[in-house]
């Protein structure tokens, strides 16, 4: 193992302890808070896997939260499922939908993109809102039998959901660490800065689109499976809500830095250092959200972390390759 | 009939496309035997970068056949065509600018060649060493000056392990001993067995490496021969060459 790599692995580890170890120097409101960040992470992590580094720019990813809580509970309720067993399934079913949607989206390009996943995830909202037995508009909440067999306590229950959310974040983040410094990850950022030279060297670059985007809605619907875990309730509303689960997140990438690794992790500490600070001034916050996109976006394409790499000639998550190595 | 012997690297018959009412290249055909270099010259606009577009497949023709090494690639994208040994380098260049020189490099031995990062690696330093940018090598892409970065063109291009190599004016701007360094390194290329076809302004460059010169005008081919012949050629001479440049 290489020093970079030995250095990266040992922060990830400590990170990971610490926040293991929360539940016990941490009261209710900080798990809730550093769970709900950390799911934001993963979803950050992901979305900007998709279009800060494969270039494609969904506004359709709360489609994929969205299925991932409606698997969660259509398995639990009306399959009998535990709920950590329908994981995989809803990894599966959004996989399978996104390699759907992708015979349909990959033949737009730019803004007719962005709208076609648009499209697509209100489409799937109003599947689900359709369907009666799946609470209809309405919704539907775990009945108190499926609650229990996440942990008999609600205190235990608690930390469960908060290790998996942590679980998750970090897993995601990792992974996406590993991918960046493998080949698929040389594919990704020549396709990150020029899909012209990118194809004129042999790169593929329809192959490794579609399998970012399928891999990404997979993963992103396991996400949703477990922030609505922790709901414990679903509705068509609130699971494909495009204000929390994509504007949030393209906000949170935006201005940490799109096309980094490390644009994910600062984007979701300034996004919740404001959300923190300044919940209680209703609209306001909204005007000191736009107002610091538009301040970061004209000062570094490239976010807060652009600035920080170019002037200081930081890295977090080091995956360059020397020559002299 | 098109070409199907190995002995002829490049053959396209009757290449055609048009941008809307514009057609920047008309019926273009041309044959490059195996270890040549053919040079291609023409006023700006004539079409010359848009054939490089049509023989790597970034962007389709409307009509025309073409073969590599006797192998109909008509069909291959961009992505196939590099694999079966086109490479070229970019008249502006398109490097990767937040990767550094050595990742520009690698990226082209790695997927141009379908190896492992590892195996890769060797072939990256190789390339960059040969164009001289090896010093440079872990330097961002996005820093280097504009001369460098048409040598990284020439070194990412190299990288792929190319059989046919597409050079589009990379002599423009350089000194004198940087153009005769350059010529050197082309023969080289070329003695290497890589056959080059090479767009190029500088025409004292080019006279020093081609073996035939293609005119291009409007978008058709209005010549074709060696050197001496072209360059005596009273329809070619009137259409592009200033008296000037033929004894530059
Ligand atoms: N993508 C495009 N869309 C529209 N017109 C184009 C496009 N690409 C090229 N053209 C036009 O086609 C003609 C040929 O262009 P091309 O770039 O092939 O010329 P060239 O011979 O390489 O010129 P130069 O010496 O200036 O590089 C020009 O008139 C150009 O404006
Ligand atoms: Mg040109």
């Amino acid at each position: 193992m290489s020093n970079t790599t030995l250095r990266v692995v040992l922060g990830l580890t400590v990170a990971a302890l610490i926040l293991a170890t929360a539940p016990l120097w941490a009261g209710r409101a900080d798990l809730r808070l550093i769970g709900e960040m950390m799911s934001y992470l993963a979803l950050a992590v992901l979305w900007n896997l998709l279009a800060g580094y494969a270039g494609l720019m969904s506004v359709g990813q709360h489609a994929f939260v969205g299925l991932g809580g409606y698997v969660l509970v259509i398995g639990t309720v009306s399959m009998g499922l535990p709920p950590l067993a329908t994981l995989p399934i809803a990894f599966v079913v959004a996989g399978l939908a996104a390699a759907a949607f992708a015979l349909l989206l990959f033949r737009l390009v730019g803004a007719y993109f962005a709208i076609g996943t648009w499209v697509a995830a209100e489409s799937v909202a109003l599947v689900f809102a359709g369907v009666p037995a799946w609470g209809g508009g309405a919704g539907i909440s775990l009945p108190a039998d499926v609650v229990r067999s996440i942990a008999e306590t609600r205190e235990m229950r608690e930390f469960v959901v908060y290790w998996l959310l942590c679980g998750l974040g970090i897993g995601t983040l990792s992974a996406a660490y590993t991918l960046i410094r493998s080949k698929p990850g040389l594919a990704l950022m020549a396709l990150r800065d020029n899909p012209t030279a990118a194809v004129s060297v042999g790169v593929n670059i329809s192959r490794i689109r579609f399998w970012t985007y399928v891999m990404v809605a997979a993963l992103t619907s396991v996400v949703g499976a477990i922030i609505f875990l922790q709901k414990l309730r679903v509705s068509p509303q609130a699971a494909f809500s495009l204000q929390d689960w994509t504007v949030a997140v393209i906000f949170i990438v935006v201005i940490g830095g799109i096309g980094r690794l490390e644009g994910a992790i600062v984007g979701t500490a300034v996004y919740f250092l404001l959300r923190e600070t300044l919940s209680g001034y209703g609209v306001f916050y909204l005007i000191v959200l736009g107002v610091v996109a538009i301040l970061v976006v004209s000062f570094s394409g490239r976010g807060i972390w652009g600035l920080v790499e170019r002037h200081l000639g930081w890295s977090l998550l080091p995956t360059g390759r020397r020559m002299s190595a | 009939m098109i070409e199907t012997s190995p002995a002829t690297a490049l053959h396209a018959i009757g290449l055609n496309k048009s941008y809307g009412a514009l057609a920047a290249t008309r019926d273009v055909s041309l044959s490059v035997p195996a270890g040549s270099a053919l040079g291609i010259i023409g006023p700006n606009g004539a079409g010359k970068t848009t054939l490089f577009n049509l023989i790597t497949g970034a962007v389709r023709a409307d009509s025309g056949e073409i073969t590599l090494f006797g192998e109909d690639i008509a069909r291959f994208d961009a992505r196939r065509r590099c694999l079966a040994g086109i490479a070229r380098s970019f008249q502006v260049p398109q490097p990767f600018t937040g990767l550094t020189t050595y990742e520009n490099a690698l990226i082209a031995a790695a997927f141009g060649r379908a190896l492992s990062e590892k195996a890769a690696r060797p072939h990256a330093r190789e390339a960059l060493e040969r164009v001289g940018l090896a010093r440079k090598a872990d330097m961002p892409a996005g820093n280097l000056t504009l001369l460098d970065r048409k040598r990284l063109e020439l070194a990412r291009a190299l990288a792929t392990g190319p059989r046919l190599l597409l050079l589009d004016e990379i002599a423009g701007g350089m000194t004198e001993a940087e153009c005769s360094e350059l010529v050197e390194l082309v023969r080289e290329i070329r003695d290497a067995g890589v056959t080059i076809v090479w767009i190029e302004h500088v025409l004292h460059a080019l006279l020093k490496v081609v073996d035939r010169i293609l005119v291009l005008d409007f978008g058709k081919v209005i010549a074709e021969g060696p050197p001496e012949t072209i360059l005596r050629d009273p329809h070619v001479t009137s259409i592009y060459l200033g008296p000037e440049e033929i004894q530059a």
